[in-house]
């Protein structure tokens, strides 16, 4: 059944504070082959002008995925995640997540549309720090694939 | 390491082109790493009963891998203020030693305000796309 629009502009409560562990940052950065100095080494870091360890661009995702599972088991949208395919990314950091931040991710269902018998449910994912600072926001859509 | 400077970076200039090997092993340290255990990533039986020619790697890890051509150039990481991608075509990784192979090419497109250039990328495997309107805003002072 497709996606009804009206649900554009729902937001999900904020989910519950996320502790980043240089650890963390470390075995991501590990697993994305990537050995910049600046997410392994605190004083390459800080040489940098940062005040501890930073993640890659695409770390956040970490953090937003399991955020909106908020909207994908959300009853009323009714997403089928066995059809689901990611079909979007973006980030806009205002600035890097870096070890030691305390985060909580926020959802908001941006957009739905339907083209070629498939949904696509854009969500805006505003990543900020427990004190309130505005770290990131990512941009996912997920295409939903129609039956048949 | 540490990239030119705005002034120095013209419409057309060419970051240092990478190949990244992509091995069943990566996936699955991926898998673990980011949390994104879906099945397709790491079991062949699943991911070709849904249609698929093998496993793929996911979409978030060719993303990261992609991303390395922009963040080695800029010597500072965080200079990449946004990114965004395309999955266009999935990259299917076999069961052998030899993996998948994708290649990244990047070439500044624009010259933004503030010291800002977009940077675009070409991700391709097996001579074919595998993400569209891959670009990268990097601040570089």
């Amino acid at each position: 059944m497709p996606i009804d629009p009206s649900f554009a502009g729902r937001t999900y409560p904020p989910t519950e504070p996320y502790e980043v562990g240089i650890e963390k940052i470390r075995e991501f950065a590990t697993a994305i082959g990537d050995a910049n100095p600046a997410y392994h080494e605190r004083e390459a870091a800080k040489a940098l002008g940062h005040p501890d360890v930073i993640a890659p661009p695409t770390f956040p995702f970490v953090l937003t995925f399991r955020a909106s599972r908020q909207m994908i088991d959300d009853p009323e949208l009714g997403i089928d995640y066995s059809r689901v395919v990611h079909g979007e990314q973006r980030f806009a950091h205002a600035r890097p997540v870096r070890a030691g931040d305390v985060l909580t991710v926020t959802v908001t269902l941006e957009t739905v549309r339907s083209a070629g018998g498939h949904d696509m449910v854009t969500s805006r994912s505003d990543v900020a720090t427990v004190e309130g600072e505005h770290v990131a926001s990512a941009w996912s859509t997920l295409v939903v694939r129609g039956e048949g | 390491m540490s990239a030119p400077s705005a002034e120095a970076v013209q419409v057309g200039y060419e970051l240092p082109a990478q190949t990244f090997r992509i091995r069943r092993g990566d996936l699955v340290r991926y898998a673990g790493a980011a949390g994104d255990f879906n099945v397709i990533h790491w079991n062949e039986r699943v991911a070709r009963s849904v249609g698929l020619p093998d496993v793929i790697a996911h979409g978030m890890y060719t993303m990261a891998l992609a991303a390395r051509v922009v963040t080695d150039w800029a010597g500072d990481p965080a200079r990449v203020v946004e990114y965004g991608v395309r999955f266009t075509r999935p990259v299917p990784v076999p069961d052998d030693d030899e993996g998948a192979t994708v290649d990244v090419t990047g070439k500044v497109a624009a010259l933004l305000e503030d010291g800002r250039v977009r940077v675009d990328l070409v991700a391709t495997h097996a001579g074919a796309k595998v993400l569209g309107r891959a670009q990268a805003v990097v601040a570089l002072g």
